[in-house]
């Protein structure tokens, strides 16, 4: 063999000029190796498919024309993106080639993004520099992203849009969660904009816990929340018994009496006449605007801003409903539960109708001998090491710092820092999605409890946690679209006071701050009569009939409704218009009647709102037969004019009035005097 | 042995559990077998693209009686990228196999199979049709819900109560296609922004277009598009490849 090797050696290159003449050939061989491998790159590979599948279209010329030649670049300096995908999908713009499905060729959808500023990895990310298929969307040694699957894509959005997007229902769903279920109460979550996302679940304080309730429901809840309340957001830690129970001893233990001096109620529970008078006291006072309960067939009817109450005569004391019901604030200073001004007797009636609310198997089992200082010790340690203090306020528990990992970056995690299961894919979204789904399947002695959610909710949560990169956190200012902040508005003075001890806050919102189950209060001085809303803070009539959420009725003194009333009607004006300009003389019976047409007529009024009790019947809109007493000339007239102006996001459309429609519309509509008592009575006959 | 004896042994042996292979896979154990398979629930849903459908989609295997069968053999496919939770199985007690299903990643209409096999192995399949929503259809979904279905959609929800009886017009639900595919996507544009008067229908539908945005519009006709039933037809209907 080393004889053979040798003699082809000594011919190839014994002799100077044939040695000569083999180099070359083999420089040259070389050299066309590399337009050979020119040839034959995928990109161009795909670029001649493209010119093939185009070539038989009507459109084909124009197709071609704008058909890209060799590799593509888009580069965005300031944000660090070198973009090449357009080389392979080259039809990207191309909206006449919407039918085709395939990939690289498929269309982009229409967005309101500019493709030669955006790129393509800014969104979807993967590697924007590679030129072969493999390399720009899988992960390589050098490069740890990924392309984003379809599944979560609206993370791409949520990088810049800190704000709620219409187009992204996922990614909003995700951030609401985060929020609602709590997880930013142990992990720090902060926003690209330097906001750091804060919980919105309200758990309640543990200060005075051992007047609330009984160690034993204490148990059962912390052993099974969902066990008491299906949709309860309070997760399952998994604890044994024994811990369970040497938490309930230390949480009794802490738990400071409320009031020490206060005067024990005199109100006597509840006899069988009282619970049908609670049934129609809690139906009055629109409780089940908050708070759900479990019906016969097993459905929860009702809202979600309170805690369920189908078991709440297990868990709470007598004593303790009745102080909650008289005022709320007193117990919890923060509680969004407004201080409803019921009597004795109506607290009397309602806590016997509360208390009735009873699962007596709940506790059957549960037999807690009385405490050893040993186990309130271990109690107190069990509560440190599972960061109790995160969610809930405790007697001498601080909140615990950096207690889980941060989530500000958690969609730029890299692999190497994830210790993935056996059965879980070696991607960051598959790893959120195990992590979210069993946080424990990745280690037994993991803190993180078990949530209850759907595939729909994991999802949408690992969708928020995608778009938590590094790009987000460290791209210009000028790209992001903010988040919406909630503003620090507090109403002044006494009405100020009344406002936070009604919590109008928890449904209205007015100056940026508040809930939205109610209308926006932000004009309302503008908007309504005086003497209208002094009636109807007194007795809160609904103006949409078929809403099951319903302003209650608080029990104001004449002198709390006049502090408001004057309040509302002085400070919460629009200085976009006067609320008198219209004088009742300017509005004659002839444009009511014109008015009247166009309301049946060219406008259609009546498929949203009501006017005539006996023939109207539109659901959507507020009844309109009292306009006229409710309502200024001049708020209708400009709402008419342009609603969302008032309003911002009102269904209301805009139906670009002339100003002679609108005003005949108004003389119309401020003809609608009928009394609240009377419409009250047209509905009960309806 | 001589070698070219060895090679053909090999390549014999290759052909032979090639040719086994290619018979498909195998049916999912099973202790009986029905002679039909029908769609209880879950088809025609709407999902966004990559999204898990809300409800889960059931499907019974019948005997020729038109008794439930437990215990059949049952197994879903579709194209590439929908992920079915399970893939496969048998029937429950009542005759029944539900299965979770996340849609793949590109817009238009999943044709998805399910299977099941007779007493002598003979497969017998019943079609299902999904729709996923592409970023522009998602936003007219959304928009839909604000705006429209309030009087299109006939069913309330709990926070959305449907005026829809209270028209005097018949408002159609979007899912209904002949009414809408008559219409080209421009008057169904018109239709939107300038409401029911401006194409000589019913006043009660208003003139949208100074509320929302051209794009919004867009969204919306793009929507209607997506779920129209039977589907729009401009250049034949998009459905997505295996």
């Amino acid at each position: 063999m080393r004889q053979k090797i040798s003699s082809l050696w000594h011919t190839l290159f014994g002799d100077p000029g044939r040695a000569f003449g083999v180099v070359s050939l083999m420089l040259l061989v070389l050299l066309a190796s590399v337009p050979a491998k020119n040839h034959f790159s995928e990109w161009r590979h795909y670029q001649n498919q493209y010119q093939r599948l185009v070539r038989g279209r009507a459109e084909a010329v124009t197709l071609e024309k704008h058909m890209p030649q060799g590799i593509q670049q888009i580069w965005i300096p300031e944000q660090g993106v070198v973009d090449r995908c357009t080389t392979c999908h080259v039809a990207l713009k191309e909206t006449s080639l919407r039918d085709i499905q395939e990939q690289p060729f498929r269309t982009h959808p229409p967005i309101p993004h500019n493709l030669s500023e955006f790129g393509c990895v800014t969104c979807h990310r993967g590697q924007g520099p590679a030129t072969t298929v493999e390399e720009a969307h899988h992960t390589t040694l050098a490069w740890e992203q990924p392309i984003l699957s379809a599944r979560y894509v609206e993370s791409g959005c949520g990088q810049c849009h800190l704000n709620h997007l219409t187009g992204t229902p996922k990614l909003n769903e995700g951030r609401h969660l985060l929020a609602r279920e709590g997880c930013v109460r142990c992990h720090m979550l902060t926003m690209a904009d330097g906001v750091v996302m804060q919980g919105a679940d309200d758990p309640p304080s543990l200060v005075h816990i051992a007047d609330k309730t009984t160690r034993e429901w204490m148990f059962a809840w912390i052993k099974d929340p969902q066990r008491y309340s299906s949709t309860a957001t309070m997760p399952n830690f998994g604890l044994s018994d024994d811990d369970v129970r040497d938490i309930t001893a230390f949480l009794v233990a802490q738990s400071a009496p409320l009031q020490p001096n206060a005067p024990k109620s005199t109100a006597t529970p509840g006899t069988a006449t009282d619970l049908q008078a609670g049934t129609s006291l809690y139906g009055e006072s629109f409780c089940a605007s908050c708070h759900a309960t479990q019906n016969a067939a097993g459905n929860k009817v009702g809202g979600d801003l309170g805690p369920e109450l189908t078991k709440i005569g297990t868990k709470a004391k007598p004593e303790w409903l009745q102080a909650w019901l008289r005022n709320p604030g007193d117990y919890d200073p923060d509680t969004k539960m407004p201080h409803y001004r019921f009597d004795d007797k109506q607290v009397a009636t309602l806590t016997a109708f509360l208390m009735a609310k009873k699962d007596d198997d709940l506790l059957a089992n549960v037999h807690l001998p009385n405490a050893t200082p040993e186990q309130v010790k271990h109690g107190r340690a069990l509560v440190f090491e599972y960061g109790c203090a995160s969610c809930h306020g405790i007697n001498g528990i601080k909140k615990p710092e950096n207690f889980a990992p941060d989530l500000s970056r958690e969609g730029s995690k890299p692999f190497a820092q994830i210790a993935f299961p056996a059965d879980v894919p070696h991607t960051l979204p598959d790893f959120i999605v195990a992590k979210v789904r069993k946080p424990r399947a990745f280690g037994p002695s993991l803190k993180m409890p078990q949530f209850t959610l759907t595939e729909q909710q994991i999802d949408a949560i690992t969708t928020a946690l995608m778009a938590q990169t590094d790009r987000a956190q460290t791209q210009p200012v000028n790209m992001r679209v903010a988040g919406y902040h909630e503003s620090k508005y507090q109403p002044a003075g006494k009405a100020g006071q009344l406002m936070n001890d009604l919590r109008c806050f928890s449904c209205h919102a007015i100056n940026g701050h508040g809930g939205d189950m109610a209308p926006d209060l932000t004009w309302e001085g503008t908007s309504v009569q005086r003497k209208w809303l002094a009636d109807f803070l007194k007795n809160p009539e609904t103006l949409r009939p078929t809403l099951i959420r319903r302003m209650p009725k608080f029990n104001l003194s004449d002198t709390e409704i006049n502090i408001l009333t004057d309040y509302i009607m002085t400070v919460y004006q629009t200085p976009a218009f006067d609320r008198d300009e219209i004088p009742a003389a300017a509005l004659t019976p002839a444009m009511a009647e014109q008015g009247r047409e166009l309301f049946y007529g060219k406008y259609a009024c009546q498929s949203c709102h009501i006017v005539d009790s006996k023939a109207d019947k539109g659901y959507i809109g507020p009844a309109l037969w009292s306009v006229g007493t409710r309502l200024n000339a001049a708020w209708v007239y400009h709402w008419l004019k342009d609603p969302q102006s008032l309003r911002a996001g009102s269904l209301e459309p805009d139906q670009h009035m002339t100003d002679v429609d609108a005003r005949a519309l108004t003389a119309f509509l401020m003809s609608q005097k009928l009394s609240q008592k009377s419409s009250g009575k047209q509905v009960a006959k309806k | 042995m001589k070698p070219w004896i060895t090679c053909v042994i090999v390549a014999t042996a290759l052909v032979i559990s090639c040719t086994h292979k290619s018979k498909g896979p195998a049916q999912p154990t099973a202790t009986a077998h029905g002679t039909a398979i029908v769609e209880s629930s879950g088809g025609k849903q709407v999902a966004g693209v990559g999204s898990p459908l809300d409800q889960p989609v059931v499907v019974q295997v019948n005997d020729k009686d038109n008794n439930p069968v437990p215990g059949a053999p049952v197994r879903f496919s579709g194209p590439a990228e929908t992920v079915f939770t399970p893939a496969e199985g048998v029937t429950d007690s009542s005759g029944q196999f539900s299965t979770n299903i996340y849609l793949g990643g590109s817009s238009g209409r999943y044709r998805l199979t399910a299977s099941t096999w007779d007493s002598s192995g003979k497969r017998i399949d019943v079609q299902l049709e999904e729709v996923a929503l592409g970023y522009q259809q998602m936003l007219g979904h959304e928009l839909n819900e604000e705006y429209c279905a309030r009087c299109h959609d006939s069913e309330s929800t709990a926070l959305r109560v449907s005026n829809h009886d209270n028209l005097g017009a018949n408002a159609r639900p979007f899912t209904e296609g002949d009414p809408f595919n008559k219409l080209s996507d421009a008057d169904l544009t018109d239709l939107i922004a300038h409401g029911g008067v401006a194409l000589g229908r019913s006043a009660e539908m208003p003139p949208w277009g100074y509320t929302l945005t051209n794009s919004d519009i867009a969204a919306l006709v793009s929507y209607i598009r997506a779920v129209s039933d039977p589907p729009y037809r401009t250049k034949g209907v998009v459905y997505v490849q295996k």
